[in-house]
């Protein structure tokens, strides 16, 4: 049963069609990259599934459920509750929250507790609020987060904020995990350390990743499959090594074939 | 009176209203184009033009069209000032703290002047500077020659607004930089001249209205500006914010619905009807009438 | 611990209550002052709410008076028409009670039809319904003469009292921080840190934004039936623009997000507010200068997000006493590279 299935997705602003005819299939734990040269319409992909934006055109089935249909999408909350979480190419943590806080926040959607509990701070709220707390710190160990837990986020160092961020999506219990330019400002001793982590991620959450990335050596090292975006088309698909050699690829970053 | 006299003549009358308030939507929908602020102090902009129109008038003896132009061109570096302290520090700040600036800056316009002696909280006469006439279009439809400046102005001012967009190279500029800063500032333009550029030209607009309204309602008060500047607004959203046709179309409407509804005898309700309208916008078409719908860039 | 602290708190509120009143009551403070604490009070629970509002969920609403208006009116309406909505056996101070309960309800109802629609959207619209709203409601008020009109509606008995108006403070400081502090007070801190990052971490940020504007307006909806009841009339005049202005500024001077520095400010604007008395205009032009000079310097407010706490306190005295007795120990930062 594929976890994640577009048909024909497409997207229009205005006059410009930003992606079109996009057909993607994840399989469950596939480990899937997006690549493609600046603009080809990959953050715009992601920007389709999670929501964000509403299709002109397409559907998008997430483990058999329709996402959308019609034009009317679900709205991205929604999109997170049925379990596919993301992450920004340009990193939105809630900057002056803790670190804790901001994966508590993730939290959110299973507190059961209303607003008469949360006002008085009475029934449920205490038990909950103490699981919530416990959850987070457990979260943050295995992301190895828990020291810096009381800072704010805006003080961590950039590969930290990354991990965070990353941390955060997966604290909302996602089936898909869609990671958007995660090496973006790295070097390669930290992108090689993302790498495990990734990898690590994936098998101890048995989760689906679908990533977008410009650095190779990270793309060519985790993804067994690649899509390559260009001009808001699919043009090829394959292993990493079909992809390699694939003249269309090829092309598509070094521009026309001399 | 036959209905289709009635509704040419209340259309006539709303047209005359709502120029007024389609040059005050302008600057806010200039401002809110180029650096998505909504300016709260520009009713204010609108309420100091009226006033230096009628010192124009009563203390230096002027001529109306001249102090017309003395108002614009007073407002017209006012608002370059207002920009330079107020704005242009919080450029890069969270919009609440700028939203909050502009309506300190309006309190302190309406505060100050109710301060200053020559203003104070009483209303003044503005005096009757053309005499009125007024012409018979066709039976039982007349026009007054106080509206009919009023309307002839508006319309020369944003003709003049639409060749300064579209034919110069300040326009050109402005154009750009309110789809892109950083691109426009990468291309040459000085960004920071055309912000203030584009607060001049607004607040003139806002000035010239503000003549005008005096001129037709016949006084000039302090807190003249927060009720056409609100429904200037209105109409600002209604055409599509940012978008400058959409601002004249949106004063118009407004000042036509508000005059129908006057004479259909709810005058009480009268204020009411463009935040009602405003309400039925942000439900049915938020975008406004010419607005693309754009979510935010992610 | 902490349910301990919390207990602690309230008690030590509800001490400095107490002992205020009886002050009141030995005529130790005179009528007048006891009069300009009660407003304090009531500004503390109108600056409390709105901070809600602009300050927690970082969206901007200039219509407080507005919805004070709207409370206000509605429980004048019911304490002076004993056989309006509320059973005529209930009378005297019970009636208050409920009139002002009603009028916190109805006050909510009416900012959920003004919120809905402008807070579904991104952006500064709600700035400008909720500004024309609070005309709005003047105008209407202004013209509907069974509430006097312009004149205002007068005749009412003085229900509001220090203690009535301390009450609804305190239940409203301690309210919106218990809601702060709960999963549902951090959704809306999230909007206010980055809406689309909120929404895609699960967070339905339309409708927390309606719920903190419903509860904001409730108390403001309060507040304004406390404020009618010490004035013994409510007027259109008594609810202008300025009024949500004063408010807007004790938010912004005491920090956007910090409960304890809008009560500071509102203690301190509303003696303020007494002492210039005399000087109206000069008095909004400083006001304004102030809410143009802070934003512009600490766009955060003056005191930021910081809460002052009874915690933070006893820390800072135990923190001077120790100092000179042995040097801080510090805790060594843990390592966290991978």
């Amino acid at each position: 049963m594929p976890v994640l299935e577009t048909t024909n997705l497409c997207i229009r602003f205005g006059g410009l069609t930003a992606v079109s005819d996009f057909n993607i299939c994840l399989e469950d734990g596939e480990l899937v990259g997006l690549i493609g040269p600046n603009g080809a319409g990959k953050t715009t992909v992601f920007n389709l599934l999670t929501g964000v934006y509403e299709p002109t055109e397409g559907a998008i089935s997430f483990c058999n459920e329709a996402l959308c249909s019609a034009g009317k999408a679900l709205q991205p909350y929604r999109i997170t509750m049925k379990g596919m979480a993301r992450t920004f190419q340009n990193i939105r943590l809630f900057k002056e929250l803790s670190v804790i806080d901001n994966v508590k926040i993730a939290y959110h959607q299973n507190v059961k507790y209303g607003l008469l509990p949360a006002f008085l701070h009475a029934g449920p709220y205490a038990a909950e609020e103490k699981e919530i707390e416990k959850k987070a710190i457990d979260f943050l160990e295995i992301f190895n987060l828990h020291g810096k837990k009381d800072e704010q986020a805006k003080n961590l160092p950039y590969g930290e904020q990354r991990r965070l961020e990353i941390a955060r999506a997966l604290a909302t219990n996602p089936k898909l995990l869609l990671l958007d330019e995660p090496a973006a400002g790295m070097n390669p001793q930290e992108t090689s350390q993302l790498m495990e982590l990734i990898r690590f991620i994936r098998d101890k959450f048995k989760l689906t990743i679908l990533l977008i990335e410009h650095d190779m050596a990270l793309v060519m090292g985790v993804c067994e499959r690649i899509y390559v975006l260009d001009y808001g088309k699919i043009i090829a698909h394959g292993s990493p090594a079909e992809i390699r050699c694939d003249p269309k690829v090829i092309e598509a970053y070094l521009g026309e074939a001399v | 009176m036959t209905i289709t006299q009635q509704v040419i003549q209340q259309l006539i009358n709303g047209i005359s209203l709502g120029s007024v308030y389609a040059l005050i939507a302008l600057g806010y929908t200039m401002v809110y184009g180029i650096i998505r602020l909504i300016n709260f102090a520009h009713g204010e902009v609108f309420m100091i033009g009226a006033f230096v129109g009628y010192f124009a008038i009563t203390v230096l003896g002027l001529p109306f069209i001249a102090a017309i132009i003395i108002a614009m061109v007073f407002c017209a570096i006012l608002g370059m000032i207002v920009e330079r302290l107020a704005y242009k520090p919080l450029r890069k700040a969270h919009r609440v703290a700028a939203l909050m600036t502009a309506v300190g800056v309006s309190m302190f316009f309406q505060n100050a002047a109710i301060a200053l002696k020559w203003i104070g909280a009483s209303p003044k006469g503005f005096p009757r500077v053309i005499e009125v006439q007024r012409y018979h279009i066709m039976e039982n439809v007349s026009i007054t020659s106080d509206r009919l400046l009023t309307m002839g102005v508006a319309l020369l001012l944003m003709f003049l607004l639409q060749f300064i967009v579209h034919k110069t190279l300040m326009g050109k500029a402005m154009r750009a930089v309110s789809l892109d800063k950083d691109t426009a500032q990468l291309m040459g333009i000085n960004v920071d001249k055309t912000i203030s550029f584009t607060f001049a030209l607004g607040s003139a607009l806002a000035a010239a209205a503000g003549v005008l309204f005096a001129l037709n309602y016949g006084v000039v008060v302090y807190q003249m500006g927060l009720l056409p500047g609100l429904k200037a607004f209105v109409s600002a959203v209604l055409g599509g914010i940012g978008i400058i046709p959409g601002a004249m179309l949106g004063g118009m409407l407004i000042g036509i619905v508000e005059v129908s509804v006057s004479a259909a005898g709810y005058s009480m309700v009268r204020d009411a009807v463009a935040f009602t309208i405003l309400i039925l916008v942000l439900l049915v078409r938020p975008a406004g009438l010419f607005g693309k719908n754009v979510r935010e860039k992610v | 611990m902490k349910r301990f602290q919390s207990l602690l708190q309230i008690l030590i509120a509800v001490g400095i209550g107490l002992f205020l009143q009886v002050l009141i009551n030995n005529g130790m403070i005179n009528p007048y002052y006891a009069h300009v604490m009660t407003n304090m009070c009531i500004f503390i629970t109108a600056a409390v709410s709105l901070n809600l509002i602009n300050g927690i969920c970082g969206q901007f609403s200039l219509g407080h008076a507005g919805f004070m208006a709207v409370g206000g009116y509605t429980a004048a309406i019911i304490t002076k028409n004993t056989s309006l909505f509320v059973p005529a056996m209930i009378s005297g101070q019970p009636r208050f009670f409920l009139a002002t309960l009603i009028g916190g309800i109805v006050a909510a109802f009416i900012g959920l039809l003004v919120g809905l629609p402008s807070l579904r959207l991104r952006g500064d619209y709600l700035a400008i319904t909720t500004l024309g709203f609070g005309e709005i409601i003047r105008i209407l008020l202004l013209n509907w003469q069974f509430v006097g009109g312009a004149s205002g509606y007068f005749g009412l008995k003085k229900y509001t009292n220090f203690t009535w108006a301390y009450i609804l403070a305190i239940i409203t400081i301690v309210i919106i921080r218990n809601f702060i502090q709960s999963s549902h007070g951090r959704a809306c801190i999230s909007i206010r840190e980055d809406e689309i990052a909120a929404e895609t971490m699960g967070v339905p940020t339309t409708r927390y934004k309606v719920i903190a504007f419903v509860i904001a307006a409730f108390f403001a909806g309060t507040a304004g039936s406390m404020m009618g009841h010490v004035n013994r009339m409510v007027s259109p005049a008594s609810f202008t623009f300025m009024l949500s202005i004063e408010i807007l500024l004790m938010v912004v001077l005491g920090g956007l997000g910090s409960i304890s520095g809008s009560v500071g400010a509102a203690i301190f604007l509303t003696f303020a507010n007494e002492a210039l008395r005399r000087f109206r205009a000069f008095r909004m032009i400083l006001y304004s200068l102030m809410m143009i000079v802070i934003m512009i310097f600490r766009p955060k407010g003056l005191l930021g997000t910081k809460e002052i706490s009874l915690h933070d306190i006893n820390k800072t005295m135990t923190g001077i006493l120790t100092k000179f007795k042995r040097p801080v120990k510090k805790d060594n930062p843990v390592e966290t590279s991978e």
